[in-house]
């Protein structure tokens, strides 16, 4: 038998109120790929994230981690499994600097009291791997630039060594020196055998980086993709509904795999 | 958060202690150069804090002068040890209650019941112990607990209901009123035993002068002590660090504040009671609010409650337990209060108590919008309140006027703290 793919969704849905906004969603994330999750905006990506970090939990459907049904009904679930995000609006608290965002939840104590020390060092050495322009660490977080926020929630969800990392949209905000850093970054966490669900618009990206993409279309699968294979248009027509895929085929395409 | 001016932080990558300058031209020139730099550098931080929005609480410091030398130079006795004795024990009633909704401001909601539950809290201590005879620390226990019941309550239908905090306690405002009326009964006041435990509260001063310069010597030594621990620790691990100057002289005039405090007291009767008890409240919220896992919660809170949850947070917990600590703060006050007049009536918690104690959170320099601030807000505001109000009434002013100013002073406060976080973000999309 082979080795089943660290995460999998088998049919979730999800409804907000009587809008179905995810159907039947199908989706495999291997250890040591990086899969491109791509879709028009609205086509449900972000939500799809949320039901896997559990922020929206799936209404129908299972959840696979390692092959066995896992139930995930609230962050810490997602967090205990190891699976960390970087959410298309970073989540971070505004009033609080830098130290105090990475460690949100986890705080390092001595004592019973936190050890801003340990804290600060900590994430001076993590964001010391993520960018040359480490930012003040003691500002709060409001009065950093849009990148330099969007790095700070890079470096927070690599704080825990997390196995499967979803990234929804990292670079949008970011320079074109910081925009490589990630990437490159990105290319090292799968060498070193994360899973990584990445969000991106920029097809150049997705071709350089990702191993497979999955498409989303209104709520739907609407075809998987071998980077290396497939061609950039034959994507594209498919994010962009040119060829409206058939939902049926796609689950034997993804056993495929 | 509450920021200090503190130039290590403020420019983390070069530590600027100057005793780590090796090579030496001329002993002056360094100096002068040092001065210099040391002098750009404080400026430039002041400039980037003020245009971030970064206030501290020095504004509220200078308003805080502006009003004592006012009363001073219209009345020789304001200053004096007597009144500023009295003016401490007052501050402590209200001030406690403060100290609780800067709790609440925190996660960004308001707490209008801490009025009524301060006159419950008083009311179930006065009934219990005065006409049934149960034991006064045991009777002060339960009218305590009953604030932190209230509270629970009403932070558990907040959390479970989402309905705006400020709603459920305007219902909480009229319920536990209604409850006070009830246990007090067709009489209506209680007196308190002059000599009880409750009405040493503000009555017991410590007329020992040994006992506020000690207090004075042991703050001053355990904040550099922790200080300078904190910078040892930095620069083991190679981070930077405050220099030694900089402790010495924050440590200073905290000593200085603490030693003229205790020097004035000293020359009435000594160190009050209450005062003790309230700066004791003060100091360790405060450490539980920045130094804790738990006060860290707040925060985030405050932040964003969306973020925090995603962090894994519970969020329900946390508001029903700010709600609570807001209860059991205002029942303290209240026994307090009840204390300082040594009765219990239909009118305790009502008027202008409420209006008071939020005013104070906010003139000290806590954020109506959550996320910042500090139980040392509520502290210092609650000094400006009671200041004016001693000043009015030692000069004869009208009460109306007390009110206008009040009023004055915290529409400042509020329009301060909307701007500055106007700035920060402007600051922040620059
Ligand atoms: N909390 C919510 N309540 C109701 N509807 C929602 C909610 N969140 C998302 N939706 C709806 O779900 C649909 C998918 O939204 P989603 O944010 O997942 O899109 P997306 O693919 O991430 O788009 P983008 O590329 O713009 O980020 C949208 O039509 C949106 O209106
Ligand atoms: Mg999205």
């Amino acid at each position: 038998m082979p080795t089943p793919p660290l995460l999998a969704l088998r049919g979730v849905c999800k409804r907000y109120g009587v809008v179905e906004v995810l159907t039947d969603i199908e989706l495999e994330i291997y250890a040591g790929q990086v899969v491109a999750l791509l879709g028009d905006n609205g086509a449900g990506k972000s939500t799809l994230v949320n039901v896997i970090s559990g922020v929206a939990p799936a209404d129908k459907g299972t959840i696979e981690w390692e092959g066995r049904a896992v139930p995930i009904k609230r962050p810490h679930d997602a967090r205990d499994l190891g699976i960390a995000t970087v959410y298309q609006d970073l989540a971070l608290c505004g009033n609080l600097d830098v130290v105090g965002n990475l460690f949100l939840g986890r705080e390092i104590r001595r004592f019973g009291f936190l050890d801003e020390v340990e804290m600060e060092r900590r994430t001076r050495h993590l964001l010391e791997r993520l960018t040359k322009g480490v930012p003040d660490l003691r500002v709060p977080t409001v009065s950093l630039s849009s990148g330099q926020r969007q790095t700070v929630a890079i470096a927070r969800s690599l704080l825990c060594d997390p196995r499967v990392l979803l990234l929804d949209e990292p670079t949008a905000a970011l320079g074109f020196e910081q925009t490589r850093e990630v990437l490159d970054l990105v290319d090292q966490l799968r060498d070193r055998g994360l899973g990584v669900l990445l969000i991106s618009h920029n097809m150049g990206d997705v071709k350089a980086l990702a191993d497979r993409a999955a498409v989303l279309r209104l709520g739907r699968n609407n075809g998987f993709f071998d980077v290396n294979t497939a061609s950039q248009e034959q994507i594209i027509s498919s994010v962009t509904g040119a060829t409206e895929n058939v939902p049926h085929r796609m689950a034997s395409h993804e056993s495929r795999w | 958060m509450r920021r200090t001016a503190d130039n290590a932080r403020a420019h983390p990558t070069e530590p600027t202690e100057p005793d780590t300058e090796a090579p030496q031209p001329s002993r002056g020139q360094v100096f002068a150069r040092a001065v210099a730099r040391g002098v750009d550098r404080q400026v430039a931080v002041a400039r980037r804090k003020l245009s971030a929005g970064e206030l501290g609480s020095l504004p509220v410091v200078l308003v805080l002068a502006a009003v004592w030398i006012t009363f001073q130079s219209l009345n020789q006795s304001f200053l004096s040890p007597r009144n500023l004795s009295n003016l401490s024990v007052d501050v402590a009633g209200t001030g406690l209650i403060a100290v609780g909704i800067v709790f609440v401001l925190l996660i960004g909601e308001l707490d209008l019941s801490v009025g009524s539950i301060s006159g419950l809290a008083a009311a179930v201590f006065a009934v219990l112990n005065v006409n049934n005879g149960v034991p006064e620390w045991l009777a002060a226990l339960i009218g305590v607990l009953t604030g932190t019941a209230a509270g629970t309550i009403q932070g558990f239908s907040f959390a479970k209901t989402r309905v705006p905090a400020f709603v459920v306690t305007l219902a909480g405002l009229l319920t536990w009123n209604g409850f006070m009326l009830y246990i007090l009964g067709a009489s209506g006041t209680v007196n308190l035993d002059e000599h009880g435990l409750v009405a040493r509260l503000t009555s017991y001063y410590f007329t020992n002068d040994a006992v506020a310069y000690g207090l004075a010597a042991i703050a001053a030594a355990m904040v550099f002590l922790v200080c300078y621990q904190d910078r040892r620790r930095r620069k083991a691990v190679g981070m930077p660090y405050r220099s030694l100057r900089g402790i010495v002289t924050r440590t200073g005039v905290l000593a200085v504040i603490a030693f003229t405090g205790a020097y004035l007291l000293n020359r009435f009767q000594g160190l009050p009671l209450a005062l003790l008890i309230f700066l004791a409240v003060v100091a360790g919220l405060d450490i539980v609010l920045r130094r804790t896992h738990y006060g860290r919660q707040i925060y985030a809170l405050g932040g964003s409650v969306e973020a925090a949850r995603r962090a894994s947070l519970s969020v329900t917990g946390v508001q029903t337990a700010v709600l609570a600590i807001s209860g059991t703060m205002a029942a303290i006050g209240g026994l307090f209060l009840a204390s300082r007049i040594t009765s219990v009536s239909q009118s305790s918690g009502s008027g202008v108590l409420l209006l008071n104690a939020i005013a104070a959170a906010v003139i000290g320099g806590t954020s109506l919008f959550g996320g910042r601030g500090t139980t040392w807000s509520a502290a210092l505001g609650m000094l400006i309140i009671q200041s004016i109000a001693s000043g009015m009434a030692l000069t004869d002013t009208p009460a109306a006027v007390q009110f206008v100013i009040t009023g004055g002073v915290l529409f400042a406060a509020v329009v301060i703290d909307s701007l500055s976080r106007r700035s920060q973000k402007a600051h922040g999309r620059a």
